[in-house]
């Protein structure tokens, strides 16, 4: 087990800076996802974290040692991959063990702890099959397989639900958090799923174009973003975005309309309201001309926009509503549930 | 091109290349420089001293009505086992598409005569065309052909195109056949719906859909016409009767180790060489255009 | 099928059987001529149905004399020597395009496309066009007459090496980022991972170069001047040479039909992989 620390982290390739000075500290045994659209730099992060890809600058720590320059076999890590690269020629068997194999593990030895990790993973059975033989979820436990049967210091998960399918993915999802409450190794999970993300980490890396939005518990980044990202980002349907102007603890919108909150901050803002916060009030301040219900089940989303402009605004009502387009509905919302951020650099403007 | 991810840098890769790169050194890139440079020079008569002559070597070539007709003969040559060669291979390769029963016991007997040696093939057909013994000289006698291929070119001739494209009917026939079975069911199928009976289906979806194949086999047939048919032309031939069927591989052959004259040899080499390259590279954008299809 | 029309099958049928007899008719012909005894082979018409003497012919090719008044090796000899030639010819290119294109693929070094390019020139040049000063180089060296010199100068293709290059491609970069964090070392990788990933293809670019290096004709003709060192594939032109004064055509065909049977049987026996491999190497 073993704490790992990112500083001043960067990557280039060529004259192109694809991290920014990445800095965090992960905690011995913590479960970290980092999350952000395609692109953000999220896999190469996790690559150099596993030796794949080489360090610009800055430096990688795996407990109090700095990796940098170490080779990704010498870092004490196991790695599951998005297709989860398992050796097609080899049994399970073969492919468990073959790390093993290389240090030089005696028979005996790569066969009980093969064996040990087939059995909390209930491959046992499949032991002797090829990889071709197994389905979708089997070989994703096999190469979950393939990095406990190593006891490393670090797991390293590369998006490895995106093959499966959706009611799968779920359940692997469970799995991949348990196993890793039980064996308690510090785990660090790329994804760009943003409620894999949610329901998985003990905290957050969210990455974008190469910075650090924000690092925290699911849950402070659900109830203070620290930007504008993290904040259409995180939650679904995703937070509502209007234009409006703070004065005095009073906040106006794009149609004059005037909600109590805002605390401090003065001036031009983007106001952002998630869905779910909006309660149906027939005396609140916020009026939806609704253009169209999506009902499924359990919540009805009513897609609209604010009276009187074309800003777009989403409401999520709990049960079944129905509303034909053009109907007005007002709306109410508490005032700690209001985010500001400065419309030019999207950082949150505190109350 | 390359990997995304590699092993570092060190001696090993530079081992690993050694015993392809010396041995295309040694037997390839010195040798093909020699021909380039003996291209160059001229020897007299007895042997005794060279000359430096730059391109006097391929004058004298281009020059030479002897030269040029082996030229002229060479390119008829492979133009016609080409086409004898593909349009056998694409009637059988269509026909063999359709059939369901049997269609690999079909391919299996239609394909070995890709593992005779070029030699061997003509062996073959020397024999069943032997003026007094063979098979053919025989039955054609009935229809008052008087064949003697020792004596009559043309006849040599048609007999070296036999033989060569006899050989390459495989060749040909996988790679249409294979062509054949990647057009999409689907399309066959729409076009019978829309009332398009199988020779007319042929004609408008198959054939042209194979077009790339057929370019494809025609650099092919071309290098092998060109540069594999020595073995063929040396047991049937040896380039005779008068030259009738001295192609320009074989002339290189001929002028070099039996007429000994190596300047002239050689600048012949050179030419085949660019010829060659040029094939290639047509078959290389060829391949490459295909790709990204 | 698309549609089913009986007549049309038929003739389907009908013309690929005729292709199949015009392909076979040469084959047939020579088996046939290797049946008869060397008196019957001597009256037109030649035989069209096989005779009682192929195991005489067969014996007396193979282990006797072989055709009388010539002085050429006995052919079991001569099948020993193409066989040695056909072997060290494709294992040997293997060997060594496997190698560099593991380096070509893998690794990142200076003058990677140089060596890349220099391998690739190499692939233009048949052996027919550069066919006299690579003699003088073979005979400089001392290779005449060994089988080093009848193999070594056809080894280098750059054609394997590409074929090679394009499967390691095809491997996902997964599997040696896998391997890495598993701790194997280059050498390792190459055994453990890309040699049974690439077994398919090794096996279908032997059957092709097995044929290909059986059935080099120019090359030996020309460096092998000691009898001992025939092959089979070139004493078929010595034979037709000596049957112009004493018609022997029932051991030549005969050795004719012992030339072929190997790279024959090589293509049916394994007729998939040789489609493969065919296929790819000329991509």
């Amino acid at each position: 087990m073993a704490s790992i620390t990112l500083k001043d982290l960067v990557k280039s390739y060529g004259d192109t800076e694809v991290l920014h000075h990445i800095d965090g500290a992960i905690n011995d045994g913590e479960f970290v996802v980092i999350v952000g659209p395609s692109g953000c730099g999220k896999s190469t992060l996790l690559r150099m974290i596993a030796g794949l890809e080489t360090v610009t600058s800055g430096d990688i720590q795996i407990g109090d040692r700095v990796v940098n320059n170490l080779e990704p076999a010498n870092r004490d890590i196991a790695m599951v991959f998005q297709n989860y690269a398992l050796y097609p020629h080899m049994s399970v068997r073969e492919n468990m063990g073959y790390g093993l194999k290389i240090r030089g593990n005696s028979k005996a030895d790569i066969n009980r702890r093969v064996e040990e990790a087939a059995a909390i993973l209930e491959i046992g059975p499949y032991l002797d099959r090829k990889p071709r033989q197994l389905s979708g979820g089997q070989r994703q436990r096999v190469a979950m397989g393939r990095a406990i049967v190593r006891d490393p210091q670090v797991f390293l998960f590369d998006e490895p639900l995106s093959n499966l399918d959706a009611k799968l993915r779920v359940q692997m999802r469970l799995e991949i958090r348990k196993l890793q409450q039980r064996l308690g190794v510090t785990s660090i999970y790329v994804t760009h799923d943003q409620v894999e993300a949610m329901t998985l980490g003990d905290r957050l890396m969210v990455l974008n174009g190469g910075y650090v939005e924000q690092f925290g518990t699911p849950i402070e980044l659900y109830d203070r973003p620290a930007t504008l990202f993290v904040a259409g980002f995180i939650g679904s349907p995703s937070m509502n975005f209007l234009p409006a102007e703070v004065a005095s603890g009073m906040v106006t919108l794009a149609n004059g309309a005037r909600l109590a909150g805002g605390g401090t901050a003065s001036g031009k803002v983007t106001l952002g309201l998630r869905p779910e916060h909006l309660i149906a009030d027939e005396t609140g301040p916020i009026e939806i001309n609704v253009q169209l219900c999506e009902q499924l089940g359990a919540i009805t989303l009513l897609h609209g926009h604010l009276s009187g402009t074309d800003v777009e605004c989403v409401a999520s009502m709990p049960g079944h509503v129905s509303a034909a387009p053009g109907t007005l509905m007002r709306f109410a919302i508490a005032p700690e549930h209001l985010h500001m951020f400065d419309t030019q650099s999207g950082k949150r403007v505190d109350a | 091109m390359l990997k995304r991810v590699h092993f570092p840098s060190s001696l090993l890769p530079y081992l690993l290349v050694a015993p392809q790169i010396a041995i295309t050194l040694v037997f390839f890139i010195w040798p093909a420089s020699q021909a380039v440079y003996q291209s160059f020079l001229i020897e007299d008569a007895f042997g005794l001293s060279t000359e430096f002559v730059w391109f006097e070597n391929f004058e004298l070539l281009f020059e030479d009505d002897i030269y040029l007709a082996t030229f002229g003969r060479t390119i008829f040559f492979s133009a016609a086992v080409a086409i004898l060669s593909m349009s056998m291979a694409l009637i059988l390769a269509g026909f063999a598409d359709r059939v369901v029963r049997g269609a690999t016991a079909y391919r299996t007997l239609l394909i070995w005569p890709y593992a005779v040696a070029p030699v061997l093939a003509g062996a073959l057909w020397v024999f069943m065309f032997n003026p007094t013994l063979g098979i053919f000289p025989y039955i054609l006698d009935f229809v008052g052909v008087d064949w003697n291929h020792y004596l009559n070119g043309n006849q040599a001739m048609a007999l070296v195109v036999f033989a060569s494209a006899w050989k390459q009917i495989a060749y040909n026939f996988l790679f249409y056949l294979a062509a054949m079975q990647s057009i999409p069911r689907s399309v066959i199928e729409a076009a019978a719906i829309d009332g398009a009976g199988p020779i007319r289906r042929f004609k408008d979806f198959i054939f042209p859909l194979v077009s790339p194949t057929t370019f494809f086999l025609l650099v092919i047939n071309a290098v092998y016409a060109f540069f594999e048919t020595f073995g063929i032309i040396h047991a049937v031939t040896q380039g005779g009767p008068a030259n009738s069927t001295t192609i320009l591989v074989y002339k290189v052959f001929n002028d070099g180790f039996v007429g000994l004259d190596l300047g002239g040899s050689a600048a012949q080499s050179v030419i085949l060489m660019v010829l060659v390259i040029a094939m290639t590279v047509v078959q290389f954008r060829f391949v490459e255009r295909r790709v990204q299809y | 099928m698309v549609e089913n029309r009986p007549i049309l099958n038929i003739v389907s049928h009908i013309v690929l059987i005729l292709g199949i007899a015009i392909v076979a008719l040469p084959i047939w012909i020579t088996f046939v001529a290797a049946t008869h005894d060397a008196v019957r082979m001597t009256q037109a018409p030649i035989p069209l149905l096989p005779g009682s003497h192929f195991w005489e012919n067969f014996q007396q090719t193979l282990w006797g004399s072989g055709l009388s008044g010539t002085e050429i090796a006995p052919v079991w000899r001569m099948l020993l020597n193409s066989l040695a030639m056909a072997m060290m010819i494709s294992l040997g290119k293997i060997a060594i395009s496997l190698i560099s294109a593991f380096a070509i693929v893998y690794f990142k070094f200076p003058f990677r496309m140089g060596f890349f390019w220099l391998i690739f020139i190499t692939l233009m040049l048949p052996v027919e066009v550069r066919i006299l000063p690579t003699f003088e180089v073979v005979a400089d060296l001392g290779m005449l007459n060994s089988y080093w010199g009848l193999s070594v100068p056809l080894i280098a293709s750059a054609t394997a090496t590409f074929m090679f290059r394009q499967v390691f491609l095809t491997i996902p970069d997964e599997m040696l980022e896998s391997a890495r964090i598993d701790g194997a070392g280059p050498m390792r990788f190459f055994w453990d991972i890309v040699i049974p990933l690439s077994r398919t293809n090794i096996a279908a670019l032997f059957v092709i170069l097995f044929i290909y290096g059986w059935n080099q004709y120019l090359w030996p003709l020309l460096i092998t001047t000691d009898t001992d060192m025939t092959t089979i594939v070139m004493s078929i032109k010595q034979m037709l040479e000596a049957a112009e004064q004493s018609p022997q055509w029932n051991i030549i065909m005969m050795t004719a039909l012992l030339a072929m049977i190997p790279p024959v049987f090589v293509v049916v026996a394994m007729q998939k992989l040789f489609v493969q491999g065919l296929t790819e190497t000329d991509k």
